[in-house]
C-alpha cells in the first residue's frame, strides 16, 4: 500500500485535479466559450483515440490503420442508446454497448489478420474498418449515408476529461504490468518473445481489444457532443489523423501522443481562418515534420514525476528517461 | 452469358486502369518497400494535366497522353527527391506518414488552383460502339485496353531486356549489394518512381475520357484499390500487379452487375483480407519465412 | 533417464534435407556439447526442438510430469512454457526494453496477478511484481549483470549481451537449456569466465543444457558428451576423448584424406 501513494503518484494526481480545475474555471469564466469548446472536446477525443492507437502501434508494434473502424462502432452504438435513452444513464450504457460491440469486432478482425506483419497487417486493418463503415452505410438502423441526428448532447468537458484519464490509467498501467511487458516484447522482437514464451497471438488480440474499447468510448463521446454522425467522417482519412497524433508525438510514447494531440488541435484552431490553404499547410507540416524529426516529439521517451525529481537530484545532469539515442 | 460476358469487357477497361496504376505501387513497394500512399493522386494529376491540354490548349488526344505521362513523370521525380529520399533510413512508419501527407497537399493544392467542383471532361475519343456477337465494345474502351497492354509490354521490356531494368531489378533485391556492384541506386529509384508515375499519369487520363468526370479526390479510392490490386497479385511483383489489377477490375463489375453497387468496395476489401490470410504473399509471391 | 529424445527426425527444405533422421536423447542434468562444421544443421536442429520449424519426419518428445510428450510441431511458446529455453546465435533481446524488463518477460509465464490487476494496481499486483523483480535480480546478480538492471539491453557490451540472452533464458524456470554459440565474438578471458559460468548454472538452476559452439576448447572442457553433425547427420555421440579419436569426426572436419 506504501506504493499507492508515493511523491510522484501525489504530483499526478495533483496535476490531474489542476488541469481539470483550470479549464473548468475558464469554461465557467467563459474565455473558453463556446466555439473554443469545440476544440476542446475535439482535442479530448483525438487524445483518447491516439493513446488508444498508440498501446496498439507503440507499446505492441501492430501496425493498425483501421482505428476509425472501431470510432465508428463507438459513435453509433451510443447515439442509438442515447437517442431512445437521453440520459447520463443511457450514454454510459451506450459507451458499454459500443466496448462490447467493437471488442468482438476486434476480436474477429485480430485473430485472422494479426499473423500478418507491418504493411500487411495495415492494409488489412484499413479493409476491415473500411468494411465496417461499408456495413454502418448499408444498415436501416443507421440510416445509410445520412447517418443520425438529433443525437442528445451529453459530453461536456468533465465527461470527456474523465475519459482521457481513465484511458490514460488503463494503457499506462496496462503497459507497466507483466501482460504490457509481453506486448512490448512482441514489438521488440517477435521470434524471442515466443521463444520466452509469450502467446503471441493472446497479447496482440488483448492490446488490439483494449485499443478498440477506447477508440469506440471516444466515439460515442464523438457522437453525444456533435450529435450528428454519417459513415463518411469514420472513413480512411480519419484513421490517418489518429495515426498522425501517435507519429507526431512520438511512437511508443504516451506522453507524446497526449501533447501531439493538443498541439495539432490549437494548430488547426489557428488555421481555422486560412480555409482552403489551411490544409496545405497542414500538409506541408506532416512532410516537414516526418522529414526534420522521423521519430516524433518525444521519440519513446515518456514524461514521469520520479524522472523529474531525479533530474533535480542530479542537480542539471540531464535525465533521460528513455531511449532517444 | 452474354451479359456476364459483356461485364468481363467492362472489367478488363476498368482493371487496365487499375492495373497501370497498380503497376507504380508495386515497382515503388519492390525498390524502397514503401506504400506510395501519394501514388493515387498522381493519377488524379494525370487526369487534370490531361483536362488542361485537352480543354484550354485544343491539343489532340495523343499530344495530351503523352504530355501527361511526362509531367506525371517529373512530378514523380520530384515528390521522391524532396519528400521520400530524406527518409530513406527512417522508420517505414514515417515514410509512410510522409506519404499520405503528400497526397493531402496534392489534394488540396489542386483544389486550391482548380476548384473542389467536379469538372466534365471534353470527349475526345469516339464514343462508337462496336458490336460483336451481341457484344457491345465502345471505342473508348478498345484504345483503353490497347494503350495499357502497349504500356505493359513497354514496361516488361525495360524491366527484363535493358541495363536499367536490371539495375532496378537488383535495387529490389538489395539495394546496398547492388550500390557495391556500382550501380547508381538514386538514379534508379528515381527512374522507378518516374515510370510508376507516367502509368498513373498515363491511367488518369484515360480514366477521365471514359467516365468523363474528374474532380481532386478521385484519386484516393481507385489509389487503395489498385494497391489492392498490387497485394493481390503479390506486391513488388509486376506481372501480378496486372493481374490483380484486371481481377480486382473483374470482380468490382461483375459485383455491381450481379449484386448491389452499395458493396462493391466491400467486396474488394474482403477479397483483400482473404488473400492476405490465405497468402499473404499475393498470388504470385512466394512465402518467406525469417530467418532464425 | 532421458528428459528430451528425437526419433528419426527429418527436416526437409525444398528437396534439401538440412537435418535427416537424426536420433538424440538428453539425460537430465547433463552438458551435452553440439558441434559440426557450418551449415551442417545444428541451428536447424535447434529450431526443431524448440517449434521454430516443424519436423517433416520423426517426433521429438520431452518429459513431462513424469510422462514423454510430443512437441515436434508444437508452437514456440507451448515448447517454452514446458520447460524448453533458448538463447540466439544473432543476440533476440528486447533491445529498447531494459535488462530487468527482459528477464521479467521471460518470467510472464509464471506471472500470478491477472491483467485487470495489473490494470487497478490491486494488492495482487504490488505483491507478485515485488516477487519477480526479486527473482529476476537474483538471476542476474548470478550472471553478474545486476550493477545494469536499469540500463537498455542495446546498451550493454556484446558479451555483456550473451550473458543477458542466457539469464532471461534461465528466467523462463527452464529444465532444458539450449545455448546457441554463447561464445561466438568472446575473447579467451571472457569464454573462460562463461566456461565457469555454464557449469555453475547447471549445478544451480538443475538444469539439462545441449550446447552449440565452435570453439573446440570450451566444448572439450566443458561438456560430458558431444554429438557431431555433418551434412544434417548425426554421425558421432560421445565422450570428448572419443570424439576426439573418431575417426568419422576427424574426416567430416579435414575433409576425406586422414
Amino acid at each position: 500500500m506504501r506504493k499507492l501513494l508515493n511523491r510522484s503518484t501525489l504530483c499526478w494526481i495533483a496535476l490531474t485535479i489542476g488541469v481539470y480545475a483550470v479549464i473548468a474555471a475558464l469554461i465557467h469564466r467563459d474565455i473558453i466559450n463556446a466555439y473554443y469548446q469545440i476544440t476542446l472536446i475535439t482535442i479530448a477525443i483525438d487524445i483518447v483515440l491516439a493513446v488508444s492507437l498508440n498501446l496498439i502501434i507503440g507499446v505492441c508494434g501492430q501496425f493498425s490503420l483501421g482505428h476509425a473502424g472501431f470510432m465508428c462502432i463507438g459513435a453509433y452504438c451510443g447515439a442509438i442508446v442515447t437517442k431512445t435513452m437521453p440520459n447520463l444513464t443511457g450514454l454510459l450504457l451506450g459507451l458499454v454497448v459500443g466496448i462490447v460491440v467493437s471488442a468482438l469486432a476486434a476480436l474477429v478482425v485480430a485473430i485472422p489478420t494479426l499473423r500478418l506483419k507491418g504493411d500487411y497487417l495495415a492494409i488489412a486493418t484499413l479493409g476491415f474498418s473500411e468494411i465496417i463503415r461499408i456495413i454502418v452505410l448499408n444498415l436501416e438502423i443507421t440510416n445509410g449515408a445520412a447517418g443520425l441526428t438529433n443525437i442528445p448532447k451529453m459530453t461536456n468537458w468533465t465527461i470527456a476529461y474523465i475519459a482521457i484519464v481513465v484511458s490514460l490509467i488503463i494503457i499506462v498501467n496496462f503497459g507497466r504490468s507483466s501482460s504490457g511487458r509481453a506486448c512490448i516484447s512482441i514489438r521488440e522482437d517477435e521470434i524471442a518473445a515466443e521463444a520466452m514464451g509469450i502467446n503471441l497471438t493472446k497479447y496482440k488480440c488483448i492490446a488490439f481489444i483494449i485499443g478498440a474499447a477506447l477508440a469506440s468510448v471516444a466515439g460515442g463521446l464523438y457522437a453525444s457532443y456533435f450529435r450528428v454522425i454519417k459513415p463518411e467522417l469514420f472513413n480512411f482519412n480519419k484513421s490517418v489523423d489518429v495515426l498522425i497524433i501517435v507519429v507526431f508525438g512520438g511512437i511508443g510514447s504516451i506522453t507524446g501522443s497526449v501533447i501531439a494531440g493538443v498541439l495539432l488541435g490549437l494548430i488547426t484552431l489557428a488555421l481555422q481562418s486560412f480555409a482552403q490553404v489551411r490544409m496545405i499547410l497542414y500538409a506541408v507540416a506532416i512532410v516537414a515534420i516526418m522529414i526534420f524529426r522521423p521519430e516524433g516529439l518525444l521519440g519513446t521517451s515518456e514524461f514521469t514525476f520520479s524522472g523529474l525529481f531525479k533530474r533535480f537530484k542530479k542537480g542539471g545532469v540531464k535525465h533521460v528517461d528513455s531511449n532517444n539515442a | 452469358m452474354l451479359q456476364f460476358l459483356q461485364q468481363i469487357i467492362n472489367g478488363l477497361s476498368l482493371g487496365s486502369i487499375y492495373a497501370l496504376v497498380a503497376l507504380g505501387y508495386t515497382m515503388v513497394y519492390g525498390i524502397i518497400k514503401l506504400i506510395n500512399f501519394a501514388h493515387g493522386d498522381i493519377y488524379m494529376l494525370g487526369a487534370y494535366i490531361g483536362y488542361i491540354c485537352i480543354a484550354y490548349l485544343n491539343l489532340p488526344f495523343s499530344v495530351a497522353l503523352i504530355a501527361s505521362m511526362v509531367l506525371c513523370a517529373l512530378i514523380g521525380v520530384l515528390i521522391e527527391k524532396v519528400a521520400y529520399k530524406p527518409l530513406r533510413h527512417a522508420t517505414r512508419i514515417a515514410a509512410l506518414i510522409t506519404a499520405i501527407g503528400v497526397s493531402y497537399l496534392l489534394q488540396n493544392v489542386t483544389q486550391t488552383v482548380m476548384g473542389s467542383n467536379v469538372r466534365s471532361y471534353p470527349s475526345v475519343l469516339s464514343d462508337a460502339m462496336i458490336e460483336f456477337a451481341g457484344l457491345r465494345i465502345s471505342h473508348q474502351q478498345l484504345y483503353i485496353f490497347i494503350i495499357t497492354i502497349v504500356l505493359m509490354c513497354a514496361l516488361q521490356y525495360i524491366v527484363k531486356f535493358t541495363k536499367m531494368g536490371r539495375a532496378m531489378r537488383a535495387v529490389s533485391v538489395d539495394s546496398d549489394a547492388a550500390r557495391l556492384m556500382g550501380i547508381n541506386v538514386d538514379r534508379t529509384i528515381s527512374i522507378t518512381f518516374a515510370i510508376g508515375s507516367a502509368l498513373a499519369g498515363a491511367a488518369g487520363i484515360m480514366v477521365g475520357v471514359y467516365y468523363n468526370t474528374i474532380n481532386p479526390l478521385m484519386g484516393s479510392v481507385p489509389g487503395l484499390k489498385a494497391f489492392i490490386a498490387a497485394v493481390f497479385g503479390g506486391i513488388g511483383i509486376i506481372p501480378g500487379a496486372m493481374l490483380g489489377g484486371f481481377a480486382i477490375g473483374i470482380i468490382e463489375t461483375l459485383v455491381i452487375g450481379y449484386g448491389s453497387s452499395l458493396y462493391k468496395d466491400a467486396v474488394v476489401y474482403a477479397i483483400l483480407i482473404l488473400i492476405l490470410i490465405l497468402k499473404p504473399s499475393g498470388l504470385l509471391g512466394k512465402n518467406r519465412k525469417e530467418k532464425v | 533417464m532421458s528428459i528430451l529424445t528425437m526419433r528419426n527426425v527429418t527436416r526437409l527444405f525444398g528437396g534439401l534435407a538440412a537435418v535427416s533422421d537424426a536420433n538424440l536423447y538428453l539425460n537430465e542434468g547433463e552438458l551435452v556439447g553440439l558441434i559440426g562444421p557450418n551449415g551442417a544443421g545444428k541451428t536447424t536442429l535447434f529450431n526443431l526442438i524448440t517449434g521454430v520449424y516443424e519436423p517433416s519426419k520423426g517426433e521429438i518428445c520431452l518429459e513431462h510430469n513424469g510422462e514423454m510428450v510430443q512437441i515436434g510441431g508444437k508452437e514456440p511458446y507451448k515448447i517454452s512454457q514446458l520447460g524448453i529455453s533458448r538463447t540466439f546465435q544473432n543476440i533476440r533481446l528486447f533491445k529498447s526494453m531494459t535488462v530487468l524488463d527482459n528477464l521479467l518477460v521471460a518470467m510472464h509465464k509464471n506471472c500470478k496477478y491477472s491483467i485487470v490487476s495489473g490494470i487497478l494496481r490491486l494488492p495482487s499486483f504490488f505483491t507478485h511484481e515485488e516477487a519477480m523483480r526479486k527473482e529476476a535480480m537474483h538471476i542476474l546478480e548470478f550472471v553478474g549483470l545486476d550493477k545494469f538492471a536499469e540500463d537498455q539491453a542495446r546498451n550493454l557490451s556484446y558479451g555483456e549481451q550473451r550473458k543477458l540472452e542466457i539469464a532471461r533464458a534461465l528466467a523462463t524456470h527452464p529444465k532444458l537449456l539450449f545455448l546457441d554459440e554463447p561464445a561466438a565474438g568472446m575473447n579467451p578471458q571472457e569464454t573462460a569466465e562463461l566456461t565457469e559460468l555454464i557449469h555453475k548454472i547447471r549445478d544451480e538452476f538443475h538444469v539439462t543444457i545441449l550446447l552449440i559452439e565452435h570453439d573446440m576448447s570450451l566444448v572439450m572442457n566443458l561438456c560430458e558428451r558431444i554429438y557431431v553433425l555433418d551434412y544434417g547427420r548425426l554421425i558421432a555421440n560421445g565422450t570428448p576423448e572419443e570424439i576426439k579419436h573418431n575417426k568419422r569426426v576427424i574426416e567430416a572436419y579435414l575433409g576425406e584424406e586422414v
